[in-house]
Parts: structure tokens; C-alpha cells; sequence
């Protein structure tokens, strides 16, 4: 092979993955190439400082208070769900962490830096990106033509050098394009690089508005219901997607999600919301446990 | 046999790879798309990288008699282990590669492999899940790293590591290259090339061991049969594991130097065709269906003038194109306007479907229509067809150019010889791609080999007045009528399928005095001609049952009736009497197999009343059965059909046949 289709993906960190591959699943085994199952180590080893902490933060829109109070962090290099009944304030939230809402009180704390009120474009390019609950992609334009709009912010060369395209702005473009290609190859869409993002099914539109995020190389990644309106085949092949770019891209991820069993699978810690209060934080088991969590879910007898 | 010192000497694949090194050297052999780029990899190139993976497999310890699994999509890389493997004297298996593990361990266990070549973590994840099966499997090789990185690497190495041992220990000691050398050299074409898994209707699949005289000098013949060049080229895109791809996209590469190119991915195939534009192509008879499928839905959403356009050259096309193709002569204002269509319409078509440069395409595995193979041609594509199995490497019977009938496989390829055996119609060949046995299976291989070297194709067919072979069925399937003349249903059936009105038939006769036939309307086409007709109709059995779509199927049945009287070896099979049955033939109702094959049998017992009324002279039958909804609920349709009694025609001689046509 000639070239090094491995590149971006250069291995991070490892764990133990509940989704995933054969090998993964299956326990002990015997003979040759017995110890080629993963090799399990612990989770600390990958999740490092904290990389965004939410403080205190409350919400409103007018009379509605979307948000109250709510305090939570997420370290870099985890998966951090945030889940809850339909109104709980989850979206809201991402829209808090990317910069598009600026809540009346508290404080968001990104990379050690306080934020001020400032746009989502400059929240893209201090390295969040984020895919949105019903695709936002630009429907008229091809799947290679989204991705590259996700390095937008990456192009260097002004106006000038790309109405002429020759010369430096091509070079760069074909350096981006590179980036690109490999995430295509990763998300294994190369069939439709060039067919308008309108025209396909559900799940790929999902997945090319992942591919987009993901051309901004972000530190932070925000998924508001990545496996929404998606069978289950699209599910296992969307958690996959998930668990690899943080494991070898050692991006961190929150995501919104309803399926629980997807949620509990992938995440290491789950932020549950209720009527834009915090009810419970803690690891998937924890919060499984908790009354407050069930009664959330079941309802609580009268 | 084949003749000629440059066969004689390049009698093996690995010795054709160092000739195409040396002769070919800066010609492509193989390309690739990758990360949306073609890659592009010479014969000395690919004489490379074989050489680096050959020699870092010896050092894993493959040697002379291993059998190594080859498992993947087709990809530049997994040819090379093919050939690595070869050149040290072991056996490449490839595997399907869509089959789930528990189909592999069969054949992985069968074949005692010792070293698993696969594509990427999917396939190695499938071995490894059977691996306390395969006491004899030592390694594991993977060509795409993602998603491995984290296994455990002691068994596990990545083909590029392998190749990358192989490099390093070439330049610390340059005799291992002249070591490999002499190991190709100790090659014989008697050595076994490769094992190709036959995937078998019935029973396990059976090993097919096929030698380097099989592959290489049916690869050379197809290449002299349609006089291909190193300049000719062709998209590998059908499992590796199935003997057609094995003899076009190696062995004739291999011993014609032509280029293979490999798609980025399955579904990419189409796409990456039209960028390629190969001048040889292989399809089964689906994809050229999908193929039309999708051009008349696009050309049902284009403009007036386009759709003008297009059918009035279409009409041009089915006039004369097939004529053209032959070199057969045709009226100067239909070869004028062919020529303008060509511009218009073929051309543009043609490159749509990636078959501006295609010289020659082929088909088989079932029987095409005739409607929709003569369309290909009509548009210019010099479709074919040809007939061979697994055991044959596969060539048995090819047509030939200007000489393509649509209901014939054509005649016997080069050094092929046939004979029909007496009574059983069976189709015997003898040629130089004859198998040297199955895999650890005497017993098969005894009942298809006969001592004097014959091959039992299990078919049953006939030579027709112009030598070409006809295939009817499988010859177990045929039977015969109580005159004892032949009766082959499938072959029967798959005529009648053949016309658009007809979505499924079962003939009856074995047994019995003269052939019956349940036939299924199409209730798509016929419902269509319903709509133009303004016959108003509230469900399949009312439509089934309309007195004008009775006299429509009358007039197939009838056109088949002549057509079958002047086949000899059939004309018994023509159908005396139908019905047009007030149901569906349906999977729900077990009246189909999953895959949509008639089950006979069955259908014979549920409809027993209607075959007898078939054959007890009645005007009228009726019946009432029970049918599966969708939904699981169970009801009973009843219905009333009316029989149709048909004339037969005398079968013909062969000369008049010949007239006829």
C-alpha cells in the first residue's frame, strides 16, 4: 500500500468497549491468537483533567427557565452524556456549552479559560464542534462539499488566492481535501462523496454531519441525538464511529442520546437533567441506581 | 495443450509474474482508489511488493504445502498474497467474504489452514471467533490496521509489517532473493495453484484443486479466444472466492498482462467502473437487469425531446444494432442512422454505464433474457455469454464473436471438447482447465471424473443445428413424459418467465402424458397494460382471470410452443394445457423458497384438484386454499379458473430450424 491510511487515527488510549467487535465480546478462548482480544486497562489512563466545567449556570427565556442551577464538568478525553425527558433542558445545554446561548447566571469554564459572551464561530475555533438533532447540512451541496465547509475555518488563504486557486490556495486545498478524504474513508461513505446530502437516507445524513464535525479536528465534540430516527444496524455502525474517534482521536465527546441502552454502553459518566435541574451525575451504574433517575423515567406512583 | 516455448516457461503465476516484471515491467498491473485518488502499480512494482511479502511470509514460516486463507474484498494486496503464497510452493484458499464465521470454520477447518491473509478487522474478528477450531492456524495477517491496533500483535501482524521484514531481511542478505528465485524456479504447472470452495446447492461445499496448468493455460486460451492484450483492462469487483474471478482477474492477468483495477469499496463499484472505463467486464445477468432498470426509470424522468430521442433510436438500435455488431449487412439508412444514434444516444449510454472502451462483457450463472441481452447489444455492448463451473477453471463453452445466439452458451471455448451423454442428456467436457480433484473427497471426485477423463457437468443440454450447446436444466431435474421423451420443466419455466407477462411458472409432466403449466400473471406489467387498456380491475385474481389477459398468455404460450418444436431435444416439454392460478405464488404460503425458487412439490400437493383437472380433459377448475397475510393472520382464497387447451407442434428436423431463424 502506498500510503498510510492510518494517519489521523494514530491510537490515543484504549479500553474496554460494550459496543463493538466480536473479539471484544467474546470472554476467554483457547489456543493460537488467543491473547488477540483487546487488552483491557483502566479507564483513568484515557480520561485526564478537566476540560470544560460548568458552573452554576441558569437559563431563561423570558418567564421560561430552561436551565436552573446546573453544575457538571467534562474531563477531557471522556464521553459524557447528558440525558433526560423530553423538555429537560438538554439541548439548551449544548447550546450553552457551544457559545449560542449565553446564560443570565454562572459560568462556563472551557480549557481553563472563563467565557465571556462572545458567537459559536468563536467557539468553533477555540475547538468545539457539533452535530445538530435534526441535520443542519447544507442539502444542495455534496458530502465531500459539507466536510470541506468544516475546515472552513481552517483555510488560511484569503479571497484572492481562492478566486485564483492556483498556486498556494490549491496547495492547501489539496491539503485539506487529504484530511478529508481520510475521514470519508473512516466513516466509510466513500459511495456517495459526491452525491447531494439531500438526496440520502437518514443515517448517512447523520453520519456526514458527523464527518463534518470532525473535519474541524475538535477537542470538544457536542452530539445532540446522534443515533435519533436510526435502525439498529445504523446504531451499532454510529457507536462504533463514536467510540473510535475517541479513542484515536482522543476527542472528547458529550452527547445527547434517548436510546439508554446506547447511553449506559458507550458513556463513562451520565448527567441527568429534569426540568432544567441537575437530578443526578455519576457513572452509568450510579445513575441507573438512582430513585430519583427511575421516578424520572417511570413516573412516581400517587 | 498449448504450444510454444513462452507458455512452456511461464508455466506457473508466479513465473508469469517475473516474465511480466521483465517484459511488461512499466505497465500497469494493478490500481486502486484510494482516499478518492487512483493509485497505480506497475508489473516490476507489483513484482516487488510480492517479493517483500513472499519472502516476510517465509520468515513467519509459511512453507511448500500450507494452505493460506485469503479473505476480503478484492484489493491490490490480497492478488499479491495469492501470489506470494504461490511462489513458496503453498495454496491460497480465498473464502467468501461476506459468509458469516460459522460458514468459514467449515471451510477454514476443511482446507487445514495454517495462515489467514485478510482484509481488515471485520474479517480477522470473524477467524478469531472460531480460532479454537483451527488448531492448525498459526497466523493472522491484515491488510487494514484500523480498529487492530489495539489487539494483541503476537500472532497478529499487519501485511505491511510483513512486507516490511521481507524488505529488510532482502537487503541484509541478497541471496534470499535469488533463493526465492529458485523456489519459483522448483515450481511444476502439475503443482496445485489454488483451492476454490465450490459454495454448492447441496451437501458441504467441496474443495476444488486447481493446478497452475489449469489457471494458466485457461487464462491464456480466453485471452487468445477474444485476442486481449496488456492494453485491455478490467474492474475485479465479484468475491474473490468464486472461481470467474480467480481466472479473469488473475489468471488471465497474469498470463496476458492486462490491468486489474479494484474498486474503493462494493458500493463504489458502479461509480469507479465509469472512471476506469474497462474493456472486459463480467456480470452476472442482475446487474445488467438493474442496469436497464435504471436507465429507463431515469429516462421516464426526462424531457419530451430526450424520451423522443431515445425511443426512436432505441427503435433504430433493435432493428440493427445487433447486425452491426455481427458485421452482418444492413440497409444503408439504418446503418446511417445507427451511426447519428451512436452519437446521440449508444454513446452517451455507453458511458454512463462505464462501457465506452468495454470491447467484450460477459455473462452466465443463470439464463438471461433474451430481450435483455439483445438490448445490450442493440446499444453497441458486445454481450456474451458463456457456460463453465468451478471444476473447469471455468470455461466450458464461450461464444464467439458474430456468432451469438441468445438461447445458446455458445461452443466449445479453445481445446474444450463436449459430448452429450445418451439417455441422460448429460453434458461431459474434457479440457485443459479439468480439476486436479476435490480437496480430501474421493469420493466426489470419482463420481465426477469418469476414468477416461471426462467431467460430469451435472447439466442437461443439447447441441443445437449451429454446434452451439444448449443448457435445458440440471440433468437430475430432468424427466421425462410417459412417451418417454424429455421433459425439462426449468427450462420450460425460464422461457415462459422470459415474457413480461409471465412473473412465475410450474409445468407439470413428469410421469405423465404431455406437459401442464400453472402460470402467475406480472402484475406490474399486465396491470400497466390494464391502465392503457381501461380494464378496470379490483385484485390480482380478477385481472388473473380477465378473458383478454387469458388470450394474452394463450399467445405466449403459443409463441413457445413453436418456439420449443424446433428445439428436437424438447419439443415433447410443449405445453398441452394451462391455467392462470387466482393466487400469487408466495414465500409466506411455502409455495416459494426464501429465494424465490418454485418449490415443485409442494405446489403439486396444494394444487393437487387443478392438476387434475389439467389432465382430466375439464373446462373449468376450482379451488380453495389457504393463504398467509402479511401480518400472520391466515384466510382462504377460492377461485375458479378456466383451462386453455393448446396446440402442439410437431417437433422439427434441424435443417428447418435453421430456416427459421
Amino acid at each position: 500500500m502506498s500510503t498510510d491510511t492510518s494517519m489521523p487515527l494514530a491510537p490515543v488510549a484504549t479500553r474496554e468497549v460494550g459496543v463493538g467487535t466480536a473479539a471484544a465480546r467474546s470472554g476467554a478462548r483457547s489456543g493460537m491468537l488467543q491473547n488477540a482480544a483487546r487488552a483491557e486497562r483502566p479507564r483513568v489512563s484515557r480520561v485526564g483533567d478537566v476540560l470544560l466545567a460548568v458552573e452554576n449556570v441558569s437559563l431563561s427565556f423570558g418567564g421560561v427557565r430552561a436551565i436552573s442551577d446546573v453544575s457538571f464538568d467534562i474531563r477531557k478525553g471522556e464521553i459524557r452524556a447528558i440525558i433526560g425527558p423530553n423538555g429537560a433542558g438538554k439541548t439548551s445545554m449544548l447550546n450553552v456549552i457551544n457559545g449560542f446561548y449565553h446564560p443570565q447566571q454562572g459560568a462556563i469554564t472551557f480549557k481553563g479559560e472563563k467565557r465571556r459572551e462572545m458567537r459559536p464561530y468563536f467557539a468553533a475555533t477555540s475547538g468545539i464542534s457539533r452535530t445538530f438533532q435534526n441535520v443542519a447540512l447544507f442539502k444542495g451541496m455534496s458530502t465531500l462539499d459539507n466536510m470541506m465547509a468544516g475546515r472552513t475555518l481552517k483555510m488560511k488563504r484569503g479571497l484572492l488566492w481562492q478566486a485564483l486557486r492556483w498556486g498556494p490556495a490549491e496547495e492547501e486545498e489539496m491539503r485539506h481535501r487529504e484530511v478529508v478524504e481520510r475521514l470519508i474513508d473512516f466513516l466509510e461513505i466513500q459511495h456517495i462523496r459526491k452525491q447531494p446530502v439531500g438526496k440520502l437516507p437518514y443515517g448517512l445524513q447523520k453520519r456526514v454531519e458527523l464527518g463534518r464535525a470532525l473535519a474541524m479536528e475538535p477537542e470538544l465534540l457536542l452530539l445532540d441525538e446522534p443515533m435519533a430516527g436510526m435502525n439498529l444496524e445504523e446504531k451499532e455502525d454510529m457507536s462504533r464511529f463514536i467510540i473510535t474517534v475517541n479513542q484515536h482521536l482522543g476527542t472528547t465527546i458529550a452527547l445527547i442520546e434517548h436510546d439508554m441502552g446506547v447511553v449506559m454502553d458507550l458513556s463513562d459518566r451520565v448527567v441527568v437533567l429534569e426540568y432544567g435541574r441537575k437530578i443526578a451525575d455519576g457513572t452509568p451504574d450510579e445513575v441507573k441506581r438512582d430513585p430519583k433517575v427511575i421516578d424520572a423515567y417511570l413516573g412516581v406512583s400517587h | 495443450m498449448i504450444s510454444g516455448a513462452s507458455e512452456t516457461q511461464h508455466d506457473t503465476i508466479p513465473k508469469l509474474l517475473l516474465r511480466n516484471g521483465d517484459i511488461y515491467g512499466s505497465r500497469p498491473a494493478f490500481r486502486e482508489k484510494d482516499l478518492g485518488i487512483w493509485q497505480t502499480w506497475t508489473w516490476s512494482q507489483v513484482l516487488e511488493e510480492v517479493r517483500a511479502l513472499a519472502i516476510g511470509l517465509q520468515n513467519l514460516g509459511l512453507s511448500r504445502g500450507d494452505t493460506v486463507a485469503i479473505i476480503g474484498d478484492n484489493r491490490p494486496y490480497l492478488y499479491w498474497a495469492f501470489t506470494a503464497a504461490q511462489s513458496l510452493g503453498a495454496i491460497p484458499v480465498p473464502l467468501y467474504q461476506d459468509s458469516v464465521a460459522d460458514e468459514m470454520a467449515y471451510v477454514l477447518e476443511h482446507a487445514e489452514v495454517s495462515f489467514a491473509v485478510v482484509e481488515d478487522q471485520e474479517q480477522a474478528d470473524k477467524v478469531m471467533s472460531i480460532v479454537e477450531r483451527l488448531p492448525r492456524l498459526k497466523k493472522l495477517i491484515y491488510g487494514d490496521p484500523r480498529g487492530l491496533e489495539d489487539y494483541d500483535p503476537a500472532d497478529l501482524h499487519a501485511l505491511r509489517d510483513v512486507q516490511r521484514t521481507g524488505r529488510e531481511a532482502l537487503a541484509a542478505d541478497p541471496g534470499l532473493g535469488k533463493a526465492w528465485l529458485d523456489t519459483i524456479a522448483a515450481g511444476k504447472a502439475s503443482d496445485v495453484s489454488v483451492m476454490l470452495y465450490t459454495s454448492g446447492t447441496t451437501g458441504r461445499p467441496k474443495g476444488v484443486m486447481l493446478t497452475h496448468a489449469n489457471v494458466v493455460v485457461s487464462g491464456a486460451n480466453a485471452n487468445k479466444f477474444d485476442h486481449f492484450t496488456p492494453d485491455d483492462s478490467m474492474i475485479a469487483y465479484l468475491p474473490m472466492a468464486w472461481v470467474g474471478d480467480h481466472i479473469f482477474s488473475y489468471g488471465q492477468a497474469f498470463a496476458g498482462g492486462l490491468t486489474v483495477a479494484c474498486p474503493e469499496s462494493p458500493e463504489t463499484a458502479t461509480e469507479d467502473r465509469r472512471e476506469i472505463g474497462p474493456s472486459y467486464f463480467f456480470a452476472p445477468p442482475r446487474v445488467f437487469e438493474n442496469m436497464l432498470t435504471q436507465i429507463m426509470v431515469r429516462m421516464e424522468d426526462a424531457g419530451a425531446t430526450k424520451k423522443a430521442l431515445f425511443q426512436y433510436f432505441l427503435g433504430v438500435a433493435r432493428r440493427a444494432g445487433e447486425k452491426v455488431l455481427d458485421g452482418k449487412p444492413v440497409p444503408l439508412g439504418d446503418r446511417l442512422l445507427y451511426g447519428l444514434g451512436d452519437i446521440l444516444v449508444y454513446g452517451p449510454l455507453r458511458n454512463r454505464m462505464g462501457f465506452s472502451n468495454l470491447r467484450v462483457a460477459y455473462t452466465a450463472g443463470e439464463a438471461i433474457g433474451p430481450e435483455l441481452f439483445s438490448f445490450f447489444r442493440a446499444l453497441g455492448i458486445n454481450l456474451k455469454q458463456l457456460y463453465g463451473q468451478t471444476e473447469a477453471s471455468v470455461f466450458i463453452t464461450l461464444q464467439p464473436d458474430g456468432e451469438v445466439y441468445p438461447e445458446t452458451v455458445g461452443k466449445p471455448g479453445p481445446d474444450v471438447e463436449i459430448k452429450i451423454e445418451e439417455g441422460s442428456g448429460e453434458v461431459l467436457f474434457k479440457s485443459p482447465g479439468v480439476f486436479l480433484k476435490y480437496f480430501k473427497n474421493d469420493e466426489a471426485t470419482a463420481s465426477t471424473k469418469t476414468p477416461d477423463g471426462w467431467v460430469r457437468t451435472g447439466d442437461a443440454g443439447f447441441i443445437d443445428a449451429n454446434g452451439h450447446l444448449r443448457i435445458i436444466d440440471r440433468a437430475k431435474d430432468v424427466g421425462r413424459l410417459n412417451d418417454g421423451s424429455v421433459f425439462a420443466p426449468k427450462y420450460v419455466e425460464n422461457r415462459l418467465k422470459f415474457y413480461p407477462e409471465v412473473k412465475e411458472a410450474v409445468v407439470f409432466g413428469q410421469g405423465r402424458d404431455f406437459a401442464t403449466a400453472f402460470i402467475n400473471i406480472d402484475l406490474v406489467s399486465v396491470g400497466n397494460w390494464a391502465e392503457r387498456n381501461n380494464v378496470i380491475y379490483a385484485s390480482y385474481q380478477e385481472l388473473a382471470g380477465h378473458p383478454e389477459v387469458l388470450k394474452m398468455v394463450e399467445r405466449r404460450v403459443d409463441d413457445l410452443n413453436r418456439s420449443l418444436a424446433s428445439e428436437p431435444l424438447v419439443a415433447g416439454s410443449q405445453i398441452r394445457r394451462f391455467l392462470i392460478l387466482h393466487k400469487e405464488l408466495d414465500a409466506d404460503d411455502g409455495e416459494l423458497t426464501r429465494t424465490q425458487k418454485v418449490r415443485r412439490g409442494f405446489i403439486a400437493d396444494r394444487y393437487a384438484p387443478l392438476i387434475k383437472a389439467l389432465y382430466d380433459g375439464s373446462r373449468i377448475a376450482s379451488i380453495s386454499v389457504e393463504v398467509t397475510f402479511e401480518d400472520g393472520r391466515k384466510g382462504r382464497i377460492e377461485g375458479e379458473m378456466a383451462i386453455i387447451d393448446m396446440e402442439t407442434y410437431p417437433a422439427a428436423a434441424p435443417a428447418i430450424k435453421e430456416a427459421a431463424e
